[in-house]
C-alpha cells in the first residue's frame, strides 16, 4: 500500500474518509473520490509533493451498470528514476445527464489532450479547459454524438455536416506569415496538419492538428474476444507492432492470472529490442535526410533494411507481427536463427558506429543538429514527455526499469543502462538514440544467453474473468506506452485504451519547433520520431 | 569525404535483382494461405478480419478466402486446422479486380480443387492508353489515408538502396500535380476523406489508383465504422489491389507493374 504521508495528504484534501482500494495490480492503488470537485486538489497532491506524473486518463461509459454513470480514471505513476512499479488511480463518477468534470489542464499540462479527447468521444466536458476546440473528431462531426458512448453504434459511417473552417491558433502582427503544411505531406509520411506562424524563417508558433488517422480502433475492439482484439492491438501501429501487441498481451495475462513462460518472455524482449533497433537505426538515417546528408540517409536505410529482412526470417513478417500472442509467443528462436541474428547484429553495430562517426566528424551536419529544436527539461517534465525525447532532456525514466515487462519481469533481470542527455536538442536526441541502439544489441545478446529450453505459451483457459482491469506499461521505441483494458461480464473486451508515447510527446514537438527555423522543422520532427497512427488510433 | 567513399566502395552493390530475378521469401514468411479441398476448413469466425466466408450450395460447403481482407496472421493455419490450411509463400498477389483475390474451395469434396478466378487477361492488361502514356516511366504520389504506417514504411523502403525502384523508372514525387498515379495506404478515415479525394483529383488524367495493403484494399482490421470508409474503393475507383499486412516491398513492386501492364512477359501462364 502507498506510503502513509501520501494517504494523509489525500485524506486531507477530500475532507475526511478516503475510499481507497488496492488495484488494478497488487502494487497499485485506486482512490474513489466521492466529490468530483476534489479532483484538482487530489491530483495536485500526487504531482506536487509526491512528484508523480500523469500516465493516462481513461473514460468509460457505465450507464448500463447499476451505477448508471460515466467514469473517469486519472492514472498517475511515480516520476523518479527507479521508483517502485506502481500506478495510482483517481476515480471519479460523472453524472451522465450533466457530464462535467473540473479540468486539470491549467495545473497539469499533460492532461490537455486527454481532456479534449474525452470531450470529443464521451461528451464529458472538462470545465475550465483553456482550449475549446475539438481534437479527435474533425470538421463536420455532428454535435452531441459521442462515439465511445455505449449507446452509439460504431459500425456505421456518420454523415459529414457543413462546418466552418477549423480555427487554428495563429500569431498576428506585421510581417507574420502563416504557413499551412499537410495533412498530405510531400514525402512518404503519415498525415498531420502543421500551421506555422513565422517571421522570416523564425517560427513564432506551431499549431499541430493530428488525429487524421483516427480509425476508431478502441471502439472496434469493444465486444470482441480477447484473441480477436489482439490482432487489432498488434496493428494499431506498424512500427510499434511488438510493443503494442505485448502491452495488450500483458494486460490480458494479468486479467487471466497467467504468467508467460520464461522462454517466451525472453523471446518477447528480444523482439521488443529488435523493434527498437530497426526504428532507431532507421531514424538515424532519416535525421541525416533532414540535414541533407545523403550518405547517412542511404546508410541508415540500408542498415534498417537488413534488420527488417531479419525480422521476416524470425517472425515471417518484416514488422515482427505474428511473434507475440496472448499467453506467450507463436514461434521459437531455434539455434540456426540465433546464428543469423548474431551476424546481423554484429554488422549493425559496426554500421551504427561507422554512421555516428561520419555524422560527428562532419561539421556541416553537426552544425544543423546542435542547439536545434530544444526541449527544456522542465517542459519535458510538465508535459510528461517520454522515451528518447525525455531522456535527451535529462528525464531519467525507462519503462523497462520502472514497470518491468517481458524478460525484465523475470527474477534477476539483466541490468539496463538508461542513456540520458541534458541539452534537449536534436544532437542530444541523436546521441541518446545511438546509445540506445547499441544497448539494445547488448541486451539481445544477454537475453539469448539466458534462453533455456521450455514452453513457449500457456493456455488462457476458457473465457477471461469478467469486469477485471489490466494495466501495463511498455517501453516502445518511442517511449512508454500505457495499456488499460477491462473485460465485460462475458470476458470480452469492454473497454481498451492505449496511451501511446507519441500522445504525450507531440505537444513537445510543437514547443521544440518554436526554437528552430521553418526549414529545420523536418529535422526537429524526425529527431522526435513520433507516430501519428498510435496517437490517433 | 574520403572515408565516405571508401565505405561506399567497401559496401558494394546491395540492390536486389527483383523483378528480373525471382525473390524467394524466407521459410517462415506468411504468404497467401493454401486451402486443401475436402479437408475440414475452419468456420468464418476464426478469421479476425472476416476474410473467410462460407456458403452451402447443393449440399456442399464452399469456403472462400478474400485475400484483400487477409492480414496473413496465420491463425487459420494453426491447430486444429493446420492440416486443412497452410500459409504459403506466394506474395505476388496484386490484381486489377477485387474478385480475382477470392480463393474458393469445396470443403467436403476433395475432387474439386481450389479455384482462384483466373486473371481476366483483358482486364489484366493495362488500358492501352495508360500503357502508352505511363508504361515506361511512372511517377507516383503517396497518399496516407489512415494507415498504421507499416505500408508507408514499405513504400519508403522501395527507395532504399536495396529495392531502388528508380532503376525501374518508378519514382515518388512531392506533388499530385507531378504524378501519374497514387499509391494509397489505409482504409480512408473520415478525417482524411476530403483530403484523399482532393489529392486524387489533382492528378492529371490518365491516372492510376493503387490500393496498398489490407486496409486500403478492403478495410482490413479497421473495416467500416464511424471513423473509416472501409477501403479505398468505397471512396475512389481503384485500378490495382495489393494484398498484405503490410505487403513486402517486392509485392508492392509487383503490384505497380501489374498496374502498368508490364508483366505480360513474366506471366505467360496464368497463375
Amino acid at each position: 500500500m502507498a506510503d502513509p504521508a501520501l494517504m494523509d495528504a489525500l485524506r486531507e484534501c477530500v475532507g475526511g474518509s478516503l475510499d481507497a482500494e488496492v488495484g488494478p495490480r497488487p502494487s497499485d492503488l485506486t482512490l474513489r473520490l466521492a466529490r468530483t470537485g476534489d479532483l484538482p486538489a487530489a491530483a495536485a497532491v500526487l504531482v506536487g509533493a509526491h512528484s508523480m506524473a500523469l500516465a493516462t486518463v481513461v473514460a468509460t461509459d457505465e450507464t448500463a451498470t447499476p451505477e448508471g454513470d460515466l467514469k473517469v480514471r486519472y492514472v498517475f505513476e511515480p516520476a523518479a528514476a527507479g521508483a517502485p512499479d506502481r500506478f495510482v488511480t483517481l476515480l471519479i463518477s460523472v453524472d451522465a445527464a450533466h457530464p462535467e468534470v473540473p479540468s486539470l489542464t491549467t495545473a497539469i499540462a499533460a492532461a490537455n489532450w486527454h481532456e479534449r479527447e474525452m470531450r470529443d468521444l464521451f461528451g464529458i466536458v472538462p470545465v475550465g479547459h483553456p482550449d475549446p476546440r475539438s481534437l479527435v473528431v474533425h470538421d463536420g462531426w455532428p454535435q452531441g454524438v459521442f462515439p465511445l458512448r455505449k449507446a452509439f453504434d460504431g459500425s456505421r459511417r456518420v454523415p459529414v455536416e457543413d462546418a466552418p473552417e477549423f480555427p487554428h491558433l495563429a500569431a498576428e502582427g506585421e510581417g507574420v506569415f502563416e504557413i499551412p503544411v499537410g495533412p498530405i505531406h510531400a514525402g512518404i509520411i503519415e498525415p498531420g496538419h502543421f500551421r506555422f506562424s513565422s517571421v522570416g524563417e523564425t517560427v513564432l508558433h506551431l499549431d499541430a492538428r493530428l488525429f487524421y488517422t483516427h480509425r476508431g480502433l478502441e471502439k472496434r475492439m469493444e465486444g470482441l474476444s480477447p484473441l480477436d482484439a489482439f490482432y487489432i492491438a498488434e496493428r494499431i501501429c506498424g512500427v510499434c507492432s511488438v510493443a503494442h501487441g505485448l502491452g495488450y498481451c500483458e494486460a490480458i495475462e494479468q486479467i487471466a492470472g497467467v504468467n508467460a513462460p520464461s522462454r517466451a518472455r525472453l523471446i518477447r524482449s528480444i523482439a521488443l529490442e529488435l523493434e527498437r533497433l530497426y526504428n532507431h537505426v532507421g531514424d538515424l538515417g532519416n535525421i541525416c535526410a533532414g540535414a541533407s546528408f545523403h550518405y547517412g540517409t542511404a546508410t541508415g536505410a540500408r542498415l534498417k533494411e537488413r534488420l527488417q529482412q531479419m525480422n521476416e526470417r524470425i517472425a515471417g513478417n518484416r514488422f515482427l507481427r505474428g511473434l507475440v500472442i496472448p499467453g506467450g509467443v507463436r514461434l521459437d528462436l531455434p539455434q540456426e536463427l540465433l546464428g543469423v541474428l548474431a551476424a546481423a547484429l554484429k554488422d549493425t553495430l559496426a554500421g551504427i558506429d561507422g554512421l555516428m562517426g561520419r555524422i560527428e566528424a562532419n561539421p556541416s551536419v553537426v552544425d544543423r543538429l546542435d542547439d536545434t529544436g530544444v526541449l527544456r527539461h522542465q517542459a519535458a517534465v510538465d508535459l510528461a514527455v517520454t522515451g528518447v525525447a525525455a531522456r535527451a532532456s535529462g528525464v531519467d525514466r525507462d519503462a523497462r526499469r520502472e514497470h518491468p515487462h517481458g524478460a525484465f519481469a523475470l527474477p534477476g533481470p539483466p541490468e539496463l543502462h538508461v542513456a540520458t542527455g541534458s541539452e534537449g536538442d536534436v544532437m542530444a536526441r541523436v546521441k541518446v538514440r545511438a546509445l540506445e541502439a547499441r544497448e539494445s544489441i547488448r541486451l539481445i545478446g544477454e537475453f539469448i544467453r539466458r534462453l533455456e529450453p521450455g514452453p513457449l505459451r500457456v493456455a488462457l483457459a476458457g473465457p477471461l474473468p469478467g469486469a477485471r482491469i489490466g494495466i501495463s506499461a511498455i517501453e516502445s521505441a518511442r517511449g512508454e506506452a500505457v495499456h488499460w483494458l477491462r473485460t465485460d461480464a462475458l470476458g470480452r473486451v469492454e473497454r481498451y485504451h492505449l496511451r501511446s508515447p507519441s500522445y504525450h510527446n507531440w505537444p513537445a514537438v510543437a514547443l521544440a519547433a518554436e526554437t528552430a527555423i521553418v526549414p529545420d522543422f523536418p529535422l526537429v520532427n524526425k529527431s522526435f520520431e513520433l507516430c501519428y497512427s498510435c496517437t490517433d488510433r | 569525404m574520403l572515408r565516405i567513399l571508401i565505405n561506399a566502395l567497401r559496401t558494394g552493390v546491395v540492390t536486389t535483382g527483383y523483378p528480373a530475378q525471382p525473390s524467394v521469401p524466407p521459410e517462415r514468411f506468411r504468404g497467401a494461405p493454401v486451402f486443401r479441398s475436402g479437408s475440414h476448413l475452419p468456420s468464418p469466425a476464426v478469421c479476425p478480419t472476416g476474410a473467410i466466408s462460407e456458403q452451402f450450395d447443393a449440399g456442399h460447403r464452399h469456403v472462400a478466402l478474400d485475400l484483400a481482407r487477409c492480414v496473413f496472421c496465420g491463425r487459420c493455419a494453426e491447430d486444429p486446422w493446420a492440416g486443412a490450411i497452410t500459409m504459403g509463400r506466394e506474395f505476388e498477389l496484386a490484381a486489377r479486380l477485387r474478385d480475382d483475390l477470392r480463393i474458393e474451395v469445396v470443403d467436403d469434396n476433395a475432387a474439386v480443387s481450389a479455384t482462384r478466378a483466373a486473371p481476366d487477361l483483358q482486364a489484366e492488361r493495362a488500358s492501352s492508353e495508360i500503357q502508352r502514356v505511363l508504361g515506361r516511366s511512372l511517377h507516383l504520389r503517396h497518399l496516407d489515408a489512415g494507415s498504421c504506417n507499416a505500408c508507408d514504411w514499405e513504400l519508403t523502403a522501395l527507395l532504399n538502396p536495396v529495392y531502388d525502384v528508380r532503376r525501374l523508372g518508378i519514382d515518388f514525387v512531392a506533388s499530385p500535380r507531378h504524378a501519374d498515379g497514387v499509391v494509397v495506404t489505409g482504409p480512408v478515415t473520415r478525417n482524411l476523406e476530403t483530403a484523399a479525394r482532393r489529392t486524387v483529383e489533382a492528378i492529371p488524367e490518365p491516372r492510376l489508383v493503387i490500393a496498398v495493403g489490407a486496409c486500403a484494399a478492403s478495410g482490413g482490421i479497421v473495416g467500416e465504422g464511424y471513423a473509416s470508409a472501409g477501403g479505398v474503393d468505397k471512396v475512389l475507383p481503384v485500378d490495382v489491389y495489393i494484398p498484405g499486412c503490410p505487403p513486402r516491398p517486392e509485392a508492392i513492386i509487383f503490384g505497380i507493374l501489374v498496374a502498368l501492364g508490364r508483366l505480360d512477359a513474366r506471366r505467360a501462364t496464368p497463375m
